[in-house]
């Protein structure tokens, strides 16, 4: 029998690759936490990616049920777990708006001041981690050494260092400890100079710069069709900042502080003449422009510390009152979201009249960033899915809780 | 930006008996919508130039329901279930509240999950946040593309946020309380 050169078995044998299917994680390094994927690859290529959830679930929303909201907020800290004091606020917020309970001035200064600070070392673990994902491991030592001073800090204000819950329904649990001001700025002025040294470490790598640009493209549209929000939504370009945006109850903690919202506007971000370049092989929306608005966050998040460690001390009166662990709730319901570092973290709570929510539900903002996964990596190589999945900087408590 | 009333007075001409009720004066004010019109009140809120609900913030299941008879007694409403929807939009930077209130059961058929059109279809945030209600409070979506579980194993029994939700004794060798 002889066989030709176009024979379709030939062909078929010589060109195509065996779709494969791919398990990554549970327990994969770079999946940040218990995320599982599921790829269907051809070779190198992937062609679908199926996310599997729920490794981490630990029924909060059904606890929630079941504790008053001021006994319930140890368990938002362990959503995002990066950003205790952030979950902490979003959820206070909350139940102070179905109180309808005024804050003094001090406290509003004070909860600015702790959550900003939270948000930087949050950023800080999303830059390490993601140098991490993508084969470089000293930034990761780098994030985590001025992290440790953030949670020194933190420490010393209600004594935990992860899960906080210091910030509470009324205020605070304690007001902030003698002369913590003064190390709370100088930690301020010894980190700024540091973050240039990340940007030459990262963001103007060349390798890191190949890695992540015209990686995973997310447009506007898409991202508003998925519900993303926070820095993903901003590095593709989308104009919002619940800082700046949000209602009333939670952007008249920002009165009258300067600052403006990170997002590419005519091809510059703001304040962009100090940090490096955008290089030309980046589109909006990819990898590299997600980690840049976090990088800038950071830097943005500095100022507004020093904004408030000004304002907290010239401001008078008590820092906030927590309301009775058992505060009755008036009927009815209220949601309310608040930015997170990580995006839009809401709390949705419905009571019937008692000091027990009859619902307590938590919308999550990496739950929806990671929803996008599979359209980002339709197409992309294996060795972009890590990258991918670490520029969404997902938080695998926050999306399970 | 219109008033809450006129907005109502909008939709409803709009839509008629599909708009089943509204309450203003709630900290959130939200407007209810009966199942079979929601997907097209949906289309609206996000097409129509000057509303542009483009995002979908949150779909949320709320059970009511008390398991303890006595306590049911006093209780001004009867048993029901509610899926809420919290929508935004980014342009105008106004949100509002949806709601679609269900039976407990399809047709008081303990078992039977009651139906509400899908509304992935208008935003794809509503893909997980369905799949979400449908784990944990047992809320059929028609229409939805993959309709699983999310948080809970795939053979997991019952709906847990509902408020008769009894915890199992056992899963797969695993002792449960």
């Amino acid at each position: 029998m002889t066989t030709q050169l176009d024979d379709p078995r030939i062909i078929e044998f010589d060109v195509r690759t065996d779709e494969m299917l791919v398990n990554m994680g549970p327990q994969h390094p770079s999946t940040h936490g218990v995320l599982r994927l599921v790829l269907r690859t051809d070779g190198e290529v992937v062609s679908e990616v199926t996310p599997h959830i729920g490794y981490l679930h630990r029924c909060a929303e059904k606890i929630g049920e079941n504790l008053t909201p001021r006994q319930w907020i140890p368990y938002t800290d362990r959503m995002d777990y990066l950003a205790g004091m952030n979950m902490n606020l979003g959820w206070a917020l909350t139940v102070e708006k179905l109180l309808g309970f005024e804050l003094p001035e001090k406290a509003r200064h004070l909860r600015v001041l702790i959550v900003e600070l939270n948000r930087i070392a949050s950023h800080l673990v999303g830059m390490g981690a993601y140098g991490l994902d993508l084969g470089t491991f000293s930034p990761f030592l780098y994030a985590f050494r001025e992290r440790e001073k953030i949670l020194d800090l933190f420490e010393e204000v209600c004594g935990a260092r992860l899960t906080y819950s210091y910030i509470t329904v009324g205020g605070a649990t304690a007001d902030l400890p003698p002369g913590w001001l003064q190390k709370c700025e100088s930690f301020i002025d010894q980190l700024e100079p540091v973050i240039d040294e990340y940007h030459a470490l990262l963001t103007s790598n060349a390798i890191f710069v190949r890695r992540t640009a015209n990686i995973g493209v997310l447009s506007p549209e898409m991202a508003i069709d998925y519900g993303c929000t926070g820095p993903v939504l901003r590095g593709s370009g989308v104009d919002r900042d619940l800082r700046r945006d949000g209602e009333q109850r939670y952007t008249e903690m920002y009165d009258g502080y300067a600052f403006e919202v990170i997002v590419q506007k005519d091809g510059h971000y703001p304040k962009d003449h100090k940090y490096p370049k955008v290089p030309a092989s980046t589109v909006l929306g990819d990898c590299w422009h997600r980690f840049y608005v976090r990088m800038l966050e950071v830097m943005q998040s500095m100022d507004l510390v020093r904004q408030a460690i000004d304002r907290y001390s010239m401001a008078t009166g008590p820092f906030g009152e927590p309301v009775k662990l058992n505060e009755k709730l008036p009927k009815g319901e209220a949601y309310m979201e608040t930015e997170a570092p990580r995006g839009q973290m809401g709390f949705y709570i419905v009571s019937t009249g008692s000091a027990i929510p009859w619902r307590a539900r938590a919308r999550s903002s990496s739950f929806c960033n990671l929803s996008v996964t599979h359209e980002l990596c339709r197409g992309c190589l294996i060795a972009d899915v890590p990258a991918i999945v670490g520029s969404l900087d997902i938080v695998m408590g926050e999306i399970d809780r | 930006m219109m008033s809450g009333q006129a907005f109502l007075d909008r939709i409803k001409n709009e839509f008629g008996d599909k708009i089943t009720g509204a309450n203003l004066a709630a900290i959130d004010p939200w407007v209810e919508v009966a199942p079979e019109g929601l997907v097209e009140v949906c289309k609206y809120l996000r097409d129509q130039p000057d509303l542009r609900f483009n995002m979908l913030n949150c779909i949320s299941g709320v059970d009511y329901f008390e398991p303890d008879p006595k306590k049911a007694a006093k209780l001004d409403w009867q048993p029901h279930l509610e899926v809420v929807y919290h929508l935004s939009s980014l342009p105008t930077k106004i949100s509002l509240v949806l709601k679609v209130i269900l039976p407990r059961w399809k047709g008081d058929r303990p078992g039977d999950l009651p139906e509400v059109p899908s509304v992935s279809g208008v935003w794809s945030t509503a893909d997980w946040h369905e799949r979400e209600v449908f784990d944990l409070v047992g809320v059929r979506f028609s229409g939805h593309p993959d309709l699983r579980r999310i948080l809970c194993p795939e053979d997991w029994v019952g709906y847990p946020l509902r408020k008769d939700y009894e915890m199992p004794l056992e899963y797969h060798g695993i002792r449960g309380r």
